[in-house]
């Protein structure tokens, strides 16, 4: 089945034209072999903020379903499965994922194309280091099923690879115990980033999960510099530490969302004034200090989860979420981004701090051990050249920027930003010599 | 292709020699476009090409001549086969002489055919382009003097009339494929074009109008203004009566 249809990122802006179509696994191999000029890409649940799952005037292969299966500690999922309903079926077991990303709302397949990660980076790494295995249908038509320790180069360039070396069908994923769906959370405010820094660099190693929200638009009090935050660190609640009403349901299932943005809103809602209003109501709502509380999977790591399509709250000019990392010792970026954006008075209504531990293998892998900011920014005039100047220094200090989020990267400073992107053509020039998988990114990136 | 914030990656200039073209490109410097360069040969192309060049942006020129509509179809193919054609621009145009452009039959069938019919020609090989990438923005450079006609050249406003208006229908034709059209009506601009007429009430420069495009093209906006009170102006003298408008020093 096939129909035009108009595709755009998580962030609603440059929308396209393309052909979706739709096929089993089974079919995935024809599918490519008879993909038009420009080429045919996967999507999921079209959680990317950018342009990395649409493929304008080509095809677009919607997401491959399938029922989990439990085999030992090891989940098998169809590739278009979303990490909530997986959730949903590994909780009652006592079993989740090692690595959740912002939102449950991601494909499996795409989970391991952009190498997601989560808030503990630090200590388990990313999505794609407990995958065991993905079925890949290469655009030769083959279907193999790719181990790290089988074809490591292949595995390392689709594991962070957005997609473009072949179409993960079904992937084995590790999973972990857990005792109950709670975790036991333990929350901190800071006035400055300094101070939240110093924290996060100090403690992060005790924690397995841990993320910070900053207000960017603070101007910071007597004494204290910009940024003041709230420090959120977690840890899976022990069956024991549930009180008797927690216990009656030690596995709490994340629901769907009970609220949704409504369709036609304008742009501009989401502007410095509103911002500052939310950003000193949610400072206002932490506590100085706090700890041993219980909150379910769902409120700890998907908060935004319980807003559907939260992403119209930016009207019809749309968003862009920037996200950087940068090696521990440039902790200075971060500052004057943070700083750069309270100047200029361009709002981010999310900014998370987070610190990644070392890298992976993965040829585009975005996560390298240090520091972590990601922004959501509206659309607005003077953005760009704002994140170009922030682009050069994230370039400058060895860092890069991440591709699932990225809508407006630059070709020669991703060039400088992903220094295996050489090694990544090879392995392309091998399995997609005729380039068939491509998407708009991949255009833009000239990748 | 055109990134999040409305900033093209390639740019054809179909009339790469206007100065508003130029500044346009210019004023997307930071993006550094690649440049398709189309207009007639000669010197004039050469010195814009090597001042972009040593701008910083990366070149092609090709052979266009507006008149020459059968050449049309092969060229844009051409160039749209080596890149995606994010931005084109059509900007190319004649203003001639008034009083020459309505008593010389030559005089009133070339400026018909370079500013009305070039541009459908160009108009429909880019909405191909555009049907087939999924994406694209036809930039046209119309005029206020298409807005209302005026007696004192009325030739040309008839022609811009007539470009506008197909335009504007490009634009809700192309949506459903995924591309946009944006008509800009400038009011008298300052380039060599004019050089020598009276500037009129509220003139511009081409940076002013490119500046206009650039927004218009992040906005994805269909209709733009130079400067934007004109819009007013002319919405008003649209509806002055035949008689009365006759009258006015226009």
């Amino acid at each position: 089945m096939s129909e035009r249809r108009q595709f755009q990122g998580w962030g609603r802006t440059a929308p396209v034209m393309a052909t979706a179509v739709t096929g089993t696994a089974g079919e995935v191999g024809d599918l490519l072999r008879s993909a038009g000029p420009r080429g045919l890409i996967a999507r999921g649940l079209g959680r990317s903020y950018g342009d990395a799952a649409q493929n304008s005037g080509g095809e677009v292969l919607l997401p491959i379903e399938g029922q989990p299966r439990l085999v030992g500690d090891r989940v098998v999922a169809a590739a278009g499965t979303s990490l909530h309903d997986l959730i949903r079926f590994l909780l009652p077991h006592g079993r989740f994922l090692p690595v959740t990303p912002g939102t449950r709302y991601v494909s499996v397949g795409g989970a391991i194309a952009c190498d997601v990660h989560g808030k503990s980076h630090h200590v388990t790494g990313t999505f794609g280091a407990h995958v065991d295995s993905f079925d890949l249908v290469t655009p030769d038509g083959t279907t193999r099923t790719v181990t790290a320790e089988g074809e490591p180069e292949l595995f390392w360039a689709t594991v962070g690879g957005m997609g473009l070396t072949g179409v993960v069908t079904s992937a084995t994923l590790r999973t972990i115990a857990v005792e109950s769906g709670w975790v036991d959370v333990t929350t901190d405010r800071f006035e400055d980033l300094h101070s939240l820094m110093a924290a996060m660099r100090e403690g992060d190693d005790a924690w397995t999960y841990s993320v910070a929200w900053v207000d960017t638009l603070s101007r910071g009090r007597s004494g204290a510099g910009p940024g003041r935050s709230v420090l959120t660190r977690g840890e899976h609640a022990a069956r024991a530490a549930l009180d008797a009403r927690r216990s009656g349901t030690p596995y709490p299932l994340p629901g769907d969302p009970r609220l949704g943005a409504p369709r036609g809103l304008p742009s501009g809602l989401v502007s410095p004034l509103s911002v500052r209003a939310f950003n000193e109501l949610w400072f206002r709502k932490a506590p100085r200090h706090r700890s041993g509380e219980l909150q379910t999977l769902a409120t700890f790591f998907h908060p935004l989860d319980g807003v559907a399509d939260w992403n119209r709250l930016y009207g019809p000019a749309g968003f862009v979420q920037y996200q950087l990392v940068v090696p521990d010792e440039a902790g200075d970026v971060v500052r004057d981004a943070v700083a750069t954006l309270a100047a200029s008075g361009h709002a981010s209504f999310l900014a998370v701090l987070k610190r990644f531990g070392p890298a992976n293998a993965g040829l585009l892998s975005f996560p390298m051990a240090g520091w972590t900011l990601a922004l959501d920014l509206p659309a607005r005039p003077g953005l760009g050249r704002l994140l170009d100047r922030l682009d050069d220094a994230v370039v400058e200090a060895g860092g890069r920027i991440y591709l699932a989020k990225d809508s407006r990267l630059r070709a020669d400073r991703f060039a400088a930003m992903y220094p295996r992107r050489e090694e990544f053509a090879r392995v392309r020039d091998r399995v997609d010599p005729g380039r068939v998988l491509s998407s708009d990114l991949a255009r833009r990136l000239d990748l | 292709m055109i990134d999040a914030l409305g900033r093209p990656q390639s740019l054809l200039l179909l009339g790469g020699t206007s100065e508003i073209a130029l500044a346009t490109a210019r004023a997307w410097a930071d993006a550094k476009p690649h440049v398709t360069l189309a207009a007639r040969p000669g010197p004039a192309r050469d010195d814009a090409a090597a001042a972009l060049t040593s701008e910083g942006f990366e070149v092609d020129v090709v052979d266009f001549e507006a008149e020459d509509t059968e050449s049309h179809p092969a060229l844009i193919d051409r160039v749209a086969s080596r890149r995606d054609i994010d931005v084109a621009l059509v900007c190319f145009g004649v203003l001639g002489d008034e009083e020459e452009a309505w008593t010389d039959h030559a005089a009133a069938v070339r400026l018909a055919r370079v500013n009305y019919t070039g541009a459908v020609s160009v108009g429909v090989c880019l909405a191909s382009v555009v049907r087939r990438q999924g994406h694209g923005t036809i930039v046209a450079l119309s005029s206020v003097a298409g807005e209302r006609v005026r007696r004192s050249n009325f030739v040309y406003g008839s022609t811009k009339a007539g470009m506008d208006g197909f335009f504007l229908g490009l634009g809700e034709a192309l949506r459903e494929h995924g591309g946009r059209v944006l008509v800009v009506r400038p009011g008298f601009v300052h380039t060599k074009m004019t050089a020598g007429r009276p500037a009129a009430p509220l003139s511009v420069t081409a940076d002013q109008v490119a500046e206009a495009i650039v927004k218009g093209v992040a906005d994805g906006s269909d209709l733009v203004w130079v400067p934007g009170l004109m819009r007013g102006v002319m919405s008003g003298l649209r509806h002055v009566p035949r008689p009365l408008f006759r009258r006015l020093p226009l």
